[in-house]
C-alpha cells in the first residue's frame, strides 16, 4: 500500500472492482458521478452508483441519421463510442438561471447569483469530448468576459477519461486533431486491456483519488513498461486504423474530413448551390446543434412566479437553424433554410478560427448520426472542395439574392 | 481601432444589472422617446463610463431585455440618455412607464465610434432615421471638441416628422456642425431635399483622404454609403458602420448577434466597413 499519491503520469492497473473503488471515492469526497448508461435505446451520460450499471457488452453503430445498440457478449466496458449526451449537458446546461430579480413594495432588486456549483465527476470522457471541453472554455472563460456559472462547473470538474478501442464510422476525430487518444485534460484516464484497465494518473486531483482508490485495494500500483507500452498501443493502433479505414460496400462509409485551409475554402464559397442544395434535405430541426459538444448560442427566457414578484432569467440554449435566433425587428435576418446551414457549418469550421483560434468541430460525428435525414458535414465540406474551382455559381445565391 | 473595449467593471458577472429610475421622457418622433436614467447606486453611477457609440442593455424584469444605444454626451455624469422607438415587447413596456419608474441597465457594451481618431479631418455623420440616436454622443463630443477639421450631419427620413432631434439642430449648427436633412416622402411644409440620405453624401466629401464617414442606419442604407464613399475616394477604413443584431448577453457568449466571424456585440456595433465589405454583398449572412 502506497504512503504517498500516486505521480502524475504514473500508469496502475485495476479491474472492475477498483473502478468501483474510485467511483465510490469520488461520490464520498462530495462529488456527482455521472458515466455512460444504457437508457431508451442509447448510450446517455446519468448519474452512477456502480460498474455493474456501465454498458459492458454493448456496442453502438452510427452512420447518417442512424443509432442502433447491439449487444457483443465480447464487447469492453467502454466499447461504445460516443453518444447524444457530452459535458456540454452538464458544463452548459440547456436551462439554467442565470440572474433573478424579486419585487418588494413596487421595487425591484437583482438577487445575488447561486451559490458555487457541486462537485462533478464524469466517467467515460473520449479524446473528442476533452477536444470539445477546451473549445467551450475558450467561449465562456477565455473571450475577455468570463460565465461565472460555467467557470464555478468547470473548476468542480473530475474527468475520468477513457482512450477509445473502436470508432464508429461517424468518427472522424483522426482528421481533427481531437482523438482517439484522450488529453490532455483528464484526471484519470482508463484503457481497457482485456478484462482489466490500465488507469493514468493526468493531474494531482487524479491522483488523490486514484491513492483514496487504493487504500480501498483492487488497485495494482504501477505497470510494467509492457503494459505501459500495450496502453499506449491502443490509441495508436486505432488512430492508424481510422486513418487506413477505406469505404466498403453495405457498410456505414468511414467519416474523414480533409481540413487544408478549410477557412478560406468556405469564406469564399458563400454562395456555393451546394447550400441551396443542402437546404433541400435539412429540416431546420436544431438536433445537430443539439448534440454538438461545442454549439454554445443561446437565447434568456424571463420566467416568472405566479406572484410576478420573483423572475428568473433563465438562459436556454438556442440554435441558429431557428427563425428566432437572427430575429430583429420582428423578422429574421436569415429566413432561408440554407442561409441557417450556411451560418452553421461555416461558424463551426470557419468563423470559430476566427473567433477563438481553433475549430469548432472535434470529429465526434454526433451531428450526423442525430440529424434525422443523415446530413454529413464531411460530405457536404467534400462536395464544396470538389467544386469550389469552376463550380462558383452564375447569379445564384443561397436565398435568391433577396437581402433582409 | 481598439479590439475589445470593456464595459462594465471587468471582474463583475456580465449578468449583473444595476437599477436606475427614469429621470425624463422626451418624446421625439412618432413612437420615438428619450429617456434619461439615473443609476440608483451611487457608487455604480460614479464608476460608469461610456464613449460614443456604445450601448445599455435596458431590462425590465419579467418582460425582457434590449440593447439600446447610450445617447447622451459621455462626458455627462448624472444621467444616460437612451433613444428607443416602440417596437418590441420590451420597447413597448418602455413606452408604458413613467419618469421616477424603474429601469435596470448593464453596460455599456460595444465599440466607440472614432471621435478620438479624427484630428484635423473632414467628419460626415450619415444617419438613417432612428440610426441617429446611436451617433448622438459622438455629434455631442465632436462638437465640444475642437479636434477635427470640420462636422456634417446628413440625416434622412422617410417624411419631415421622422427627423430626429430636430429641436437640436440648431444648437448644433451653433456649435460649427454642418447639418443638412433629406426626405423621400415629404408632407406639404417640407421645402427641403426630397430623396435619399446617400443623395447627400457625394457634394460632401471635399477631400476624400481625409474625410471619415461614421455612419447609422438600415443595413441597405449603410451598404448604399459605404459603396458611395469608397467610390468618392474614402478609404473602406474610414468608413465606420454601426450594425444592429440580435442580442441576447452583450459579451459575445450568446452567439445570436453573429455577423460571418464577428460578434456584433463585442466587435462591433461600430466596424470599419473594410472588415464587414464582402459580408454585407451577401445576403442573409
Amino acid at each position: 500500500m502506497p504512503t504517498s499519491p500516486p505521480a502524475v503520469g504514473s500508469f496502475h492497473r485495476l479491474d472492475r472492482t477498483g473502478l468501483q473503488s474510485v467511483i465510490d471515492v469520488l461520490w464520498r469526497t462530495g462529488h456527482r458521478v455521472v458515466g455512460p448508461q444504457v437508457s431508451d435505446g442509447a448510450i446517455v451520460i446519468r448519474d452512477l452508483r456502480g460498474v455493474a450499471e456501465l454498458p459492458s457488452g454493448w456496442l453502438d453503430e452510427q452512420d447518417g441519421g442512424m443509432y442502433r445498440l447491439r449487444h457483443d457478449p465480447a464487447a469492453g466496458t467502454f466499447d461504445h463510442v460516443v453518444g447524444p449526451h457530452s459535458l456540454k449537458n452538464f458544463l452548459f446546461p440547456a436551462r439554467e438561471t442565470i440572474a433573478s430579480f424579486v419585487q418588494a413594495s413596487g421595487l425591484w432588486s437583482q438577487s445575488p447569483p447561486p451559490a458555487a456549483a457541486v462537485p462533478l465527476a464524469v466517467l467515460g470522457v473520449r479524446g473528442c469530448d476533452l477536444a470539445a471541453l477546451a473549445v467551450q472554455d475558450r467561449v465562456f472563460l477565455g473571450s475577455g468576459w468570463v460565465d461565472e456559472a460555467y467557470k464555478s462547473r468547470r473548476e468542480r470538474l473530475f474527468l475520468v477519461a477513457v482512450n477509445c478501442r473502436r470508432a464508429a464510422a461517424t468518427c472522424f476525430c483522426h482528421s481533427m486533431g481531437s482523438g482517439p487518444a484522450a488529453g490532455p485534460g483528464f484526471d484519470l484516464a482508463l484503457t481497457e486491456l482485456d478484462a482489466d484497465f490500465t488507469c493514468e494518473v493526468g493531474s494531482d486531483r487524479g491522483a488523490a483519488v486514484l491513492a483514496g482508490a487504493m487504500a480501498m485495494g483492487a488497485i495494482i500500483p504501477g505497470c510494467s513498461m509492457e503494459e505501459v507500452e500495450k496502453t499506449r498501443g491502443v490509441s495508436r493502433a486505432l488512430a492508424a486504423g481510422m486513418h487506413a479505414r477505406r469505404p466498403v460496400h453495405g457498410e456505414p462509409r468511414p467519416r474523414s474530413l480533409d481540413t487544408h485551409g478549410i477557412r478560406d475554402l468556405l469564406m469564399t464559397n458563400l454562395e456555393h448551390p451546394r447550400w441551396e442544395e443542402v437546404a433541400t434535405r435539412c429540416l431546420s430541426c436544431t438536433n445537430c446543434t443539439l448534440v454538438c459538444p461545442t454549439c454554445f448560442c443561446s437565447s434568456v427566457q424571463e420566467v416568472a412566479d405566479l406572484s410576478g414578484d420573483h423572475v428568473d432569467r433563465e438562459r436556454q440554449w438556442a440554435s441558429c437553424f431557428s427563425l428566432d435566433h437572427a430575429r430583429i425587428h420582428g423578422h429574421s435576418v436569415r429566413s432561408a433554410t440554407a442561409a441557417r446551414y450556411r451560418q452553421w457549418l461555416t461558424h463551426k469550421f470557419a468563423g470559430w478560427i476566427d473567433q477563438f483560434d481553433t475549430s469548432g468541430c472535434t470529429g465526434c460525428g454526433r451531428c450526423i448520426t442525430w440529424c434525422p435525414v443523415g446530413i454529413d458535414v464531411t460530405e457536404e465540406i467534400a462536395a464544396i472542395r470538389t467544386t469550389a474551382d469552376g463550380g462558383s455559381p452564375s447569379g445564384t445565391s443561397p436565398t435568391g439574392g433577396t437581402a433582409s | 481601432m481598439s479590439g475589445h473595449l470593456s464595459g462594465p467593471a471587468s471582474r463583475e458577472s456580465p449578468w449583473r444589472s444595476h437599477a436606475a429610475r427614469i429621470r425624463g421622457i422626451t418624446p421625439e418622433t412618432p413612437g420615438v422617446r428619450t429617456y434619461e436614467l439615473e443609476l440608483e447606486d451611487v457608487l455604480a453611477r460614479d464608476q460608469y463610463r461610456f464613449v460614443a457609440g456604445q450601448f445599455n442593455m435596458l431590462y425590465l424584469p419579467g418582460i425582457g431585455e434590449a440593447a439600446i444605444s447610450v445617447s447622451s454626451d459621455p462626458a455627462g455624469r448624472k444621467t444616460l440618455a437612451h433613444t428607443v422607438r416602440a417596437v418590441g415587447n420590451v420597447t413597448d413596456a418602455l413606452a408604458r412607464l413613467g419618469v421616477g419608474d424603474q429601469v435596470f441597465v448593464r453596460g455599456p457594451f460595444g465599440t466607440p465610434w472614432p471621435v478620438a481618431e479624427v484630428a484635423g479631418r473632414d467628419v460626415i455623420i450619415v444617419a438613417g432615421g432612428l440610426g441617429l440616436a446611436s451617433q448622438r454622443a459622438a455629434i455631442l463630443c465632436l462638437a465640444a471638441g475642437r479636434a477635427c477639421r470640420s462636422v456634417t450631419v446628413l440625416h434622412g427620413a422617410r417624411q419631415p416628422e421622422g427627423l430626429l432631434y430636430a429641436r437640436e439642430y440648431d444648437g448644433w449648427r451653433a456649435a460649427g456642425i454642418d447639418v443638412r436633412t433629406i426626405v423621400n416622402d415629404p408632407g406639404g411644409a417640407w421645402s427641403g431635399p426630397i430623396g435619399l440620405v446617400t443623395d447627400l453624401l457625394a457634394p460632401a466629401i471635399r477631400d476624400p483622404s481625409a474625410t471619415t464617414i461614421l455612419c447609422c442606419g438600415p443595413d441597405p442604407m449603410m451598404v448604399g454609403v459605404a459603396e458611395a464613399a469608397t467610390t468618392g475616394g474614402v478609404a473602406a477604413d474610414d468608413v465606420f458602420l454601426s450594425l444592429e443584431r440580435n442580442m441576447a448577453c452583450a459579451v459575445a457568449h450568446c452567439g445570436l448577434c453573429q455577423f460571418g466571424p464577428l460578434f456584433i456585440c463585442r466587435d462591433g456595433p461600430v466596424l470599419p466597413y473594410r472588415r464587414m465589405a464582402a459580408l454585407l454583398r451577401i445576403p442573409q449572412v
